[in-house]
């Protein structure tokens, strides 16, 4: 009785831990497979949201939601403007061009938070009521941690739906699996593009902001869980939102119990994993339907 | 069954294709470079034995990156399995002679190179990059989790290597010995990259790169060819680990660590891949930069470095030699001109 | 190797490549139905159609690019339905694509060698010069000469017109030496004043050797075939000799009905 209390405890801790990586990494598995591009910088994202986040209620006084809403837009305008200025024009480039462009992003990023905020981890203060744990029945479980949950089942339920129901939802499906004949259908695949970066940059944000309080905030935070979200994109696959979240959910566990029970080869097991999981299934574990 | 005109064999096309691989005019100027700096800085030969290693290591990126066109941010892997190699045999008393030290590295090196790449090769573009990422970390993780026989996260320190031809030993203090050894190992290993390039195996791997839907039109076996390219510059990324290894009598984590890849990655484009000295260029002047100013303003120098990468990636992705080849050809057009 | 018994174009004569009930779905799309094909050696055949007849899809299961559904392709009576694209070309067949694939940073004369060198076994030499090859260098030289595309030699593709890409795509097939040589549209792009340079270069190929060509220019088709294969949506519509398929109502009404819907 108490080991299945404490595995569910574990699971319900990895569980939230997949529900932030499904936040940050939705976005980034929609835009490369929309454009095929590779966005090294989407950490980059999750980290200035982040940061506007800890600002607007540090510095702001905002409560914790609406720091939430203000960090989802400031990355998204931020976001926009680079991809406009920038990442346009290296849609046709090579996949190379592309990778030294998104570490170069990177690398800015970092080191202009570093020099405005200094390299210490920023403290996200939870509101009280966010705080302390929760009566679930069968135990007391941290509050956050459920809350996170719900989040997270909204996001993708909501997502799901956006996707399946709306008509830009239908034309961002339609441009993931065959570029060429959704532009032949009069998809505007560049401003669908657009349009999804920006978002995907704003739940990147939300996801560093709601992740602030147990994956820390600093400014390595965008090379540190940088190879997790491409994990979590490789193996849920290329513009799958419902892949993208059961593999968050994955790793996320995984991640979780391995630290706590083995904690000397966890990140070895979770390599070896993505490894074998990539060789099996190289277009993501969780593809929808064979080309 | 084909009639040759001998007027063929003299197209200036022709003679162009036959004449590639000659040496030019400027080609010895590196080395002669190399030798002056061992006799004008003798107290910097610290500096110059770090720069000639991390060239080898560059080259041996750029025969997959720049020739064959294998996009990897792991082949730090290569690199930190020859220094391991090297590292591991000499600490634990079973092997210290450093030249054949280095042949047993390259071979490691290669037979990591190949296991992997027939496996990962299979892949391309995203998958294949996250791939070697995670080859790398894996061997990273193992190389921290095997801390009895690698040093862990600490890594191997004082690695005693026996003198070279038992004669000239290896001086942390003055590496005079470290600095002409590393020299003639990067002349060897240059020589053999630079031979293939321009062999018909070269050819097809630029071919590869061009155009990889092409080489399978013409009956080329792709597969094959990528992996024995793989292999190769992993065999030579790792003897310029175990010669890292060796200058340094020191061994640890970085070796195998995403900064060493990425850095290594950044230095090539920089300088020019796919063209041979692009890997020269790139290390003097990332490293002479770096020298100076990462350990005063890091932040800084991280700042800098991505607007270099950025700006690289939009406006001058073939590098300095690539910036060099435009403005020499616009040179050449205008003076055609008047 | 020697043309086989008889009149090369008998058709009592073993068919070089053949296709058997050959099928193709993407999806719910049926893009090559029931194809049953026969070249036989020396033949000199075109196949036409409207768009979308799935012209270029028969030529990818040929090929090996794609895999068909259902159905065998023979080679010589052997079975090579499994057999890749690379190992099919080292078997005797090579294609032109119906959109360039060329060594774009190369120069004329290295795309070419590519090909050659590939063909001779050249190719996985390591430390010899590829200029010093005399053979590969020599025959590459003499295709260009085949195709007028000397002066050319030492440019880069990416600095040639379109149409004298094209030739340097007919000249990497030809550079295979196949048995079978499957063209996609050679001529398009190609301007017409230069298109002659297609036809002499097919005119000289070796007898024993099969053509296949998709075009839609109906002068060098009827011009260049001895028999022509009509496709309407993946199936195989109508076959014959130029005559009869010129005086077929049925090919002119797929032809027209086309035309009318634009």
């Amino acid at each position: 009785m108490i080991f299945g209390v404490d595995v569910a405890s574990m699971l319900l801790g990895g569980v939230a831990a997949g529900m932030v990586l499904f936040i940050v990494s939705v976005g980034l598995s929609v835009t490369m497979g929309l454009m095929g591009f590779v966005n090294l910088a989407h950490g980059g994202f999750a980290m200035l949201g982040g940061y506007a986040i800890v600002q607007a209620m540090k510095h702001g006084g905002l409560g914790f939601v609406p720091a939430l809403a203000v960090g989802f837009v400031a990355t998204a305008a931020v976001s926009l403007v680079f991809e406009r200025l920038l990442y346009a024009r290296l849609y046709r480039a090579t996949e190379l061009d592309q990778v030294l462009f998104t570490i170069g992003l990177v690398f800015i990023m970092i080191a202009s938070v570093t020099l405005l905020f200094g390299p210490e981890n920023q403290p996200l203060a939870l509101p009280p009521l966010l705080q302390g744990q929760i009566d679930l029945g069968i135990t007391q479980y941290r509050t956050y941690s459920v809350v996170l949950i719900v989040i997270g089942i909204v996001m993708v339920v909501g997502l799901w739906l956006a996707f399946e129901r709306t008509r830009m939802g239908a034309q961002i499906r339609a441009a993931v699996d065959n570029r060429r004949m959704a532009e032949s259908l009069g998809i505007n695949i560049d401003r669908l593009f657009t349009v999804t970066f920006a978002f995907g940059s704003g739940m990147a944000a939300l996801g560093g902001g709601l992740g602030a309080e147990f994956l820390g905030l600093d400014p390595q935070y965008a090379l540190k869980y940088l190879v997790y979200f491409l994990i979590v994109v490789a193996v849920g696959g290329l513009g799958r939102v419902t892949g993208v979240f059961y593999a968050a959910l994955l790793i996320g566990v995984l991640d979780f119990v391995l630290k706590k029970y083995v904690p000397q080869g966890g990140t070895a097991f979770i390599y070896v994993l993505t490894i074998l999981l990539l060789l099996w299934r190289p277009q993501g574990l969780f593809r929808g339907k064979a080309t | 069954m084909t009639s040759s005109s001998p007027s063929l064999a003299d197209h200036p096309a022709a003679l162009a294709l036959a004449g590639r691989h000659r040496l030019r005019v400027w080609e010895p100027i590196p080395w002669v470079l190399a030798i002056a700096l061992y006799f004008a800085f003798p107290k910097h030969l610290g500096f110059g034995t770090e720069l000639l290693v991390t060239i080898l290591f560059a080259i041996s990126l750029d025969l997959v990156l720049g020739y064959a066109g294998i996009v990897t941010l792991g082949h730090a892997a290569f690199f930190g399995t020859g220094a391991y190699t090297v590292g591991m045999l000499a600490k634990h008393g079973i092997w210290n002679e450093p030249i054949t030290g280095l042949i047993l590295a390259a071979v490691v090196a290669a037979a990591v190179g190949l296991g992997s790449g027939l496996v990962l090769l299979r892949t391309q573009g995203l998958t294949l990059l996250m791939l070697t990422l995670c080859t790398m970390a894996l061997l990273e993780e193992a190389a921290n989790l095997g801390h009895d026989y690698t040093g862990g996260f600490d890594g191997l320190d004082n690695v005693p290597i026996a003198p070279l031809f038992g004669v000239f030993e290896f001086d942390p203090l003055y590496p005079t010995t470290q600095y002409l050894y590393v020299l003639a190992v990067l002349c060897l290993c240059f020589a053999f990259v630079r031979t293939l390039v321009y062999s018909p195996f070269g050819q097809s791997l630029t071919g590869i790169r061009e155009n990889m839907l092409r080489m399978h039109a013409v009956g080329a076996p792709v597969r094959a060819r990528l992996v024995t390219c793989y292999s190769l510059s992993a065999a030579i990324a790792g003897i310029a680990g175990g010669i890292w290894a060796q200058a340094n009598a020191y061994v640890n984590l970085g070796t195998l660590g995403l900064d060493r890849a990425a850095t290594v990655l950044i230095i090539l484009v920089l300088g020019g891949y796919g063209r041979l000295y692009g890997a020269f260029i790139g290390a003097v002047a990332y490293m002479v930069l770096s020298h100076f100013l990462a350990k005063i303003y890091p932040t800084a120098w991280q700042l800098g470095l991505g607007l270099l990468l950025v700006l690289i990636a939009l406006f001058a992705r073939n590098g300095i030699l690539g910036m060099g080849e435009a403005l020499w050809r616009r040179l050449r057009a205008t003076r055609a001109a008047s | 190797m020697a043309p086989p018994p008889g009149d090369a174009r008998g058709i009592m004569s073993a068919p070089l490549l053949e296709t058997r009930r050959l099928c193709r779905n993407f999806g719910a799309l049926a893009a090559a139905r029931n194809i049953d094909f026969r070249l036989e050696a020396g033949a000199r055949h075109a196949l036409i159609g409207p768009n979308g007849a799935g012209k270029t899809t028969f030529v990818n299961l040929l090929t090996g690019v794609i895999q068909p559904t259902r159905g065998e392709v023979l080679l010589k009576g052997r079975d090579i339905t499994g057999v890749v694209q690379a190992e099919r070309v080292k078997l005797g067949i090579a294609r032109t694509f119906q959109i360039n694939r060329l060594f774009r940073g190369l120069s004329v004369l290295e795309n070419v060698y590519i090909a050659v060198a590939e063909r001779i076994g050249a190719a996985p030499s390591m430390f010899w010069p590829a200029g010093r090859r005399r053979d590969v260098v020599e025959e590459s030289m003499h295709l260009l000469e085949t195709l007028k595309l000397t002066g050319d030699a030492s440019h880069r593709i990416s600095e040639l017109p379109y149409g004298r890409q094209r030739l340097v795509e007919l000249a990497i097939a030809l550079g295979l030496k196949p048995e079978v040589l499957l063209l996609d549209e050679p001529a398009a792009g190609v301007p017409s004043a230069e298109s002659h340079i297609i036809l002499d270069a097919l005119d000289g190929l070796p007898k024993h050797i099969c053509v296949l060509i998709i075009d839609h220019d109906m002068d060098l088709v009827f011009r260049f075939a001895e028999r022509i294969t009509v496709m309407v949506s993946g199936a195989v519509f109508a076959s014959g000799s130029p005559r009869e398929i010129g005086a077929n109502p049925d090919v002119r009404a797929v032809y027209l009905g086309q035309a009318a819907h634009g």
